[in-house]
């Protein structure tokens, strides 16, 4: 068989909405590289400070060649009114603090003063990530009644949850006075993106056990037994994820276009291996038929997402069919012909689950991207305003094709206007025609003002500079620097409108969260969700021996 | 104390909200950002500015020559950056350029630093008894500037590309050079020939 003719896919296809938001996990995910790379880390639980309900200050560390990261865990009594998960809470069961080094007891008391409060508490450059969460209460009271009693948990009601503790946010990059990412970005552990949010959230996890078997002893320190270690390998952290997600994609263009670049180069890569190795192909089988099983466990109410479910359960069983009647090592480029067939025959949902599976056998393909994931924004900001009109007219022409034909005259195409609370400054959308504020839009209407930017550019003079078609031309400057960025990352842009009536804002939260590492997306509606994290991973002290498919052992 | 990423973001929305376009406004978010970097007090500076033209509005440059002079009201410092960013290239040919009666000035300097290593050369820029060297968008040295000191209104902002040029003499160079040369080896007969290009002729 001749070499077939691989491309990377085309960006039309790739960023369009529906397509992203069926994005999986994958060995590219964040949490994933995060333990591969931390692995080789000492961990330390430093302090462990907690009165008898569990309330007080814990530290956990990783260290290597002197280095260390500190996880400040403060845990606090809360009313059951004051409990919710919104982002715009005042009060959490818990709030974290990533310190850079091993804090000093002036640092714990310091951020005692302040981590709690949030945004009105501030924190210093010796910070680098920050979160707060909620206890699953019933699953939380039922592990410690049970451990209590000398029982383990009910692993049905576990499994129904799948978590103790559910975070909201975890912030980052400068959020409340943390420390700004240049002052980290050269160091060769955290060259993949949020790999220091990856690490709270996973040694939050490990309080949450700390803390079920702290009570559960103190409660009854007769009888109380500690969780038994596969039931917490189960279980993960939740998170309750907002709209907040969405404008961080619109607003890091080359970040966005790094991460879909990295999948995509993988992709191709993998499509063309000629001869796929029996090793491999087996570990591709393994992992697909082991992923298989969470799919029935995959709970949720949202129609929506059930829909996408029942879609999805439908073509893995046509695929499974043809895996096992068509395909074997004999063929050549095997993995081409699997996609190929894929995408004659399944939905985008199954394809891109699929796309995640064939990345399984191939560190040597993968482990090489995780390094490309970040990006450094400043370098592409400025515009070369020295360039021509026509370059940029042919620029939108050949990377905004099918947005430059959406009619936003179309009352139904405007229908949406993205916003920045005033009470908590968190984005939210709501309906331009019913609602007020849309006088304060952010600039989210990319595709809105591309197509602006395109119909002045026809009309003006094709030989002018940039710089002269700026000048009577500013209010579409956001979008001219863009359109230069997406000439030379052509991932960087979502492919659709933001701001229609068929705008599913949870598409955009899902592509992030599956490069998070995120599983069991459960649609709240659709403007939130819920996420599970860390399900199936290594406990701490079983790290440095763990497998990178932990997360196919116990999705189910 | 707050994060340069607090400080980009904040002037990006006050910035808007003063009226300016979301693309300029994203460019004094990063302005801002490098000025406090630097070590000047930006955020003070666009404040106050912002405060002054609720009640005096700017004017914005129809274009920038050598000599530039409002028609009626001050020159705005971000139109004027922007203007001088965008143009720099051409602009750069005119050696020094000025700008009469020019807005809290310190808020035109970073888009004529970033202009700086667009260009690749060092720019001088002077109003009054204030002087900085802007050094490729990488450091802005300068001298009587002080944090709590604020101009509010230059009378003539001047600003002169400089040529890239040495700093020392021919003179000090060849003696340092000369230095160098002890880290340097004989060189055998034997390692002659298997030098690159060794043994051939080059005229084939």
């Amino acid at each position: 068989m001749n070499k077939p003719n691989i491309k990377l896919r085309d960006p039309s296809i790739v960023m369009k909405l529906s397509r992203l938001g069926s994005f999986h996990q994958s060995k590219l995910s964040f949490l994933r590289s995060f333990i591969r790379e931390f692995k080789k880390w000492n961990y330390k639980r430093n302090l462990f400070d907690l009165d008898k309900n569990g309330y007080g200050t814990a530290v956990y560390s990783f260290e290597k060649n002197g280095r260390n990261y500190s996880l400040i865990c403060f845990a606090q009594h809360i009313e059951p009114y004051e409990r919710s998960d919104r982002v715009i809470a005042t009060k959490w069961d818990a709030a974290f603090v990533l310190h850079d080094g091993l804090p000093t007891e002036e640092d714990i008391d310091r951020l005692r003063d302040n981590v709690p409060k949030q945004e009105i508490g501030r924190v210093s450059c010796k910070e680098l990530t920050l979160s707060r969460a909620n206890k699953s209460i019933r699953a939380f009271e039922h592990v410690v009644d049970s451990l209590s009693q000398g029982n383990q948990p009910n692993k049905d009601l576990l499994s129904k949850v799948g978590y103790l503790y559910r975070t909201t946010a975890v912030y980052g990059s400068g959020k409340f006075g943390l420390a700004d990412r240049f002052r980290i970005k050269d160091r060769k552990e955290i060259y993949g993106p949020f790999r220091l949010e990856m690490m709270l959230v996973y040694l939050v996890r490990q309080f949450t056990f700390d803390q079920v078997n702290h009570i559960a002893k103190s409660k009854n320190p007769d009888k109380a037994i500690t969780l038994d270690e596969d039931i917490a390998r189960n279980l993960g952290i939740g998170n309750s994820t907002g709209l907040g997600m969405a404008p961080f994609l619109v607003n890091h263009p080359t970040l966005l276009h790094n991460w879909i670049y990295c999948r995509e180069k993988a992709l191709k890569d993998i499509r063309s291996i000629k001869d796929v190795k029996i090793d491999d192909f087996n570990l591709f089988k393994e992992c697909f038929n082991k992923s298989k099983l969470s799919i029935d466990t995959w709970i949720t109410d949202s129609q929506y997402q059930i829909n996408k479910i029942k879609a999805l359960k439908s073509d893995l069983s046509k695929f499974t069919q043809y895996l096992e009647n068509e395909c074997s090592i004999k063929i050549n480029y095997l993995w081409n012909k699997i996609y190929v067939w894929n995408a004659d025959n399944l939905g985008e949902e199954c394809i891109e689950y699929i796309v995640s599976m064939m990345m399984e056998p191939y560190d040597k393909i993968i482990d090489p991207l995780i390094n490309e994931m970040s990006s450094e924004e400043e370098k592409y900001f400025n515009i070369p305003t020295d360039r021509k009109v026509s370059d940029l007219k042919v620029i939108l022409e050949n990377n905004y094709k099918s947005i430059i034909k959406i009619d936003f005259k179309e009352k139904s195409n405007t229908a949406n206007f993205w916003f920045i609370s005033k009470n908590k400054e968190e984005p939210r959308v709501a309906n331009r025609y019913e609602e007020h504020g849309s006088e304060l839009e952010q600039p989210l209407a990319i595709a809105r003002d591309t197509k602006l930017l395109y119909e002045r550019l026809v009309k003006a003079k094709p030989t002018d500079t940039v710089a002269e078609f700026l000048f009577s031309n500013e209010d579409v400057r956001h979008v001219v620097r863009r359109a230069f960025i997406v000439e030379k990352f052509p991932y960087s842009e979502i492919q659709d409108n933001t701001i229609g009536t068929s705008l599913v804002p949870i598409d955009m939260l899902r592509l992030k969260l599956s490069f998070f590492g995120a599983v069991k997306f459960d649609p709240r509606s659709d403007k939130w969700l819920r996420i599970n994290m860390y399900q199936g991973a290594p406990l701490p002290h079983e790290m440095k021996f763990s497998s990178d498919t932990w997360v196919y052992n116990s999705l189910h | 104390m707050q994060s340069f990423s607090e400080i980009d973001t904040t002037s990006k929305r006050a910035s808007k909200a003063a009226g300016f376009a979301w693309g300029i406004a994203e460019e004094v978010g990063k302005n801002m950002r490098n000025l406090e970097m630097f070590g000047l007090p930006g955020v003070k500076n666009l404040n106050l500015y912002f405060q002054k033209i609720k009640e005096n509005p700017t004017e914005k440059p129809k274009k920038i020559e050598k000599e530039n002079k409002p028609q009626e009201k001050e020159f705005c410092p971000i139109h004027c950056g922007t203007i001088f960013l965008d143009n720099c290239k051409v602009l750069e040919s005119l050696k020094t350029i000025k700008f009469k009666n020019v807005s809290y000035p310190l808020l035109f300097l970073p888009f004529i630093s970033r202009a700086s290593e667009i260009v690749g050369k060092k720019i001088s820029v002077q109003y009054g008894e204030n002087n900085f060297l802007l050094n490729f968008d990488k450091t802005i040295f300068f001298k009587n500037i002080k944090n709590n000191e604020v101009v509010s209104l230059a009378k003539e902002v001047s600003i002169e590309f400089l040529e890239n040029s040495n700093s020392f003499s021919i003179q000090e160079w060849k003696e340092l050079y000369k230095l160098s040369e002890k880290t340097f080896v004989e060189e055998t007969e034997s390692s002659k020939k298997v030098g690159a290009g060794a043994g051939l002729t080059d005229n084939d």
